[in-house]
């Protein structure tokens, strides 16, 4: 199952905040763990990652430093700061109720109406 | 590592790549690059090849043009790049300070203006003031040059003599005062001193075409960027000069004898420092002034030539509109300079090559009428170091637009790579510089000092 581009756009910043809010990580360990939380199923565009970080960092929401890889490379850490925290809570709230509220409403009519062929 | 020289050179090449883009910082693509590796070495656990890890991690990197746009986005002050005159981080390679740069460039610029101070004050006779104005503020442009491409002490000597031969028959030779051997030489003077100063620039390397064709592009934007101090300075001194006056002192004695003796010179140093600084920051500006402007010339050109052929010819006009029409015949020369030294000689043929032939055509067209006219005048009134000097410069400038003309239509019809046409150019230069020298040291015993 591939989720739709605007899903995966509107899902990324509170998916980076809050799994940067389980503890310091460098970019492509973000990755990786989008993937394993997805099961796979958020196929992000790799390079879109960064820029997107870049934006939390500018923001405020995230720290970044340069430490080194293992293999001596440069690598940039990042790391979730208080004002990113108040905005995860605050994007945890909005998405409950977004939610919540398709929950209710395919409970009432769990299956969408087949589409009928041929309209013009 | 040998194993894996194949992947590190692609590596390599995709790093180059990505560095192109400007809202990609390089701090941005060693990011990117760490993002890379790991991809690859995921993969290749995997079980894939270097060449399946590489291809997997760059498709899974996304679309580049893609990601730069967001980059991009997040980053647009990126694109206007910023002028950095103090590069924040040391050299490793020699350990200079940041300042070091800036400390001699000023030295220079302060040097050049008390060698004019001085030479003002101590040569009385206005005259020899201007031939050797030249030899005052040069040195320090060429010392610049100099001090920044660290000059070997063979080129240091090809540049000396020159100038010291220069500077003898500038104050040797008994000009008659105010005659126009004299003026000649003091025209001439600077040209030689500034294919000197081109000498320095190339540092030396003066037979490869790609460094003459820095030189022009620098020329280019040399003049632009004094032009602006220029008036930038104006702004100022015009602003001082009325605020003074309103206050009730009298500024322009001070501006005269201290201000422009300084400035003029000094800014000559301060600008070629620019053009070195900027030089990787900011799109030129010469090629944009270009576009703009070959279109205008040829309008002007045009009805120049409309106007002379109403007229009935050039024999009966004004000596004045001969030297006029010769600086407008430079300025075309400039524009074709300039729009060939930033075209990337791999495009091909567009329209605005034509338009550039049709601009080089009515130039030729021009000089044609002129050098009619120049001949009429010497049959008519004989010889003079103005006529000769005049018509020699025409010469040389007819030269060179009949085959750039020539090389245009090459190129136009695809029978010549453009690389012909740009190292007609550089190749050429040279010939202006030993004219001026002719100028300078042959004319004034060949006539008689008049």
């Amino acid at each position: 199952m591939r989720i739709d581009k605007d899903l995966v756009a509107a899902s990324a910043t509170p998916l980076v905040l809050g799994i940067l809010a389980e503890g310091d990580l460098y970019g492509y360990a973000i990755l990786k763990r989008v993937g394993e939380l997805s099961g796979g199923n958020m196929q992000w565009t790799d390079g879109m990652l960064y820029p997107l970080l870049h934006r939390l960092e500018r923001l405020g929401y995230v720290n970044a430093t340069w430490g080194t890889s293992e293999a001596g490379r440069r690598r940039k850490h990042y790391a979730i700061t208080q004002t990113g925290r108040e905005a995860l809570a605050d994007r945890q709230q909005q998405w409950t109720v977004v939610a919540d509220a398709l929950r209710q409403v395919w409970h009432s009519a769990p299956r969408p109406p087949a589409v009928t062929e041929g309209w013009a | 590592m040998a194993a894996h020289a194949e992947l590190e050179a692609q590596i390599d090449r995709w790093r180059s790549f990505v560095q192109r883009r400007q809202a990609i910082s390089p701090a941005d693509v060693d990011e990117l690059e760490d993002h890379l590796r790991e991809q690859i070495a995921e993969r290749q656990a995997t079980g894939l090849d270097d060449e399946e890890a590489f291809l997997v991690a760059i498709k899974r990197l996304g679309n580049l043009d893609a990601v730069s746009q967001e980059f991009a986005r997040e980053h647009s002050d990126r694109l206007w790049k910023q002028l950095v005159l103090l590069p924040e981080t040391l050299n490793d390679d020699d350990g200079a300070p940041p300042w070091r740069e800036l400390a001699v460039v000023l030295a220079l610029a302060v040097g050049a203006g008390i060698a004019v101070k001085v030479g003002f004050s101590l040569i009385e006779n206005e005259n020899v003031f201007a031939r050797n104005l030249g030899l005052l503020v040069f040195p320090f442009l060429i010392g610049y040059f100099a001090w920044k491409r660290q000059l070997t002490a063979y080129v240091g000597a090809a540049l000396l003599i020159p100038f010291v031969v220069l500077a003898l028959v500038l104050n040797v030779y008994q000009f008659s005062p105010g005659g126009s051997t004299e003026l000649l030489a003091v025209l001439h003077a600077p040209i030689v001193l500034w294919l000197l100063a081109g000498l320095a620039y190339v540092g030396g390397r003066w037979r490869s075409d790609r460094r003459r064709m820095d030189f022009v592009r620098f020329t280019g934007e040399f003049a632009i960027y004094y032009t602006l101090i220029a008036f930038g300075g104006a702004v100022l001194t015009g602003l001082t000069i009325g605020a003074f006056a309103l206050i009730g002192t009298d500024f322009e004695p001070v501006l005269a004898e201290w201000i422009l003796p300084f400035a003029v010179p000094g800014a000559l140093v301060v600008a070629a420092w620019l053009v070195e600084a900027k030089q990787n920051v900011v799109e030129n500006i010469a090629p944009v002034l270009t576009r703009i402007f070959t279109p205008l010339t040829i309008v002007m050109l045009l009805a120049l030539l409309g106007v002379i052929a109403a007229a009935g010819g050039l024999v009966n006009v004004d000596r004045e509109l001969l030297i006029l029409m010769d600086a407008i015949l430079i300025l075309v020369l400039s524009l074709l300079l300039y729009s060939i030294s930033a075209r990337d000689s791999l495009a091909r043929p567009g329209i605005f090559d034509v338009l550039q032939l049709v601009l080089v055509v009515a130039a030729i067209a021009v000089d044609a009428v002129m050098l009619t006219a120049m001949l009429t005048r010497i049959a008519e009134f004989g010889f003079s170091p103005n006529k000769i000097a005049a018509l020699g410069l025409n010469l040389l400038l007819l030269v060179h637009l009949v085959r750039a003309a020539w090389l245009t239509v090459g190129f136009l019809r695809g029978r010549r790579p453009f690389r012909q046409l740009e190292n007609w150019q550089t190749q050429y230069l040279p010939v202006y510089g030993a004219w001026a020298a002719v100028v300078v040291v042959i004319f004034p015993p060949l006539f008689g000092f008049i």
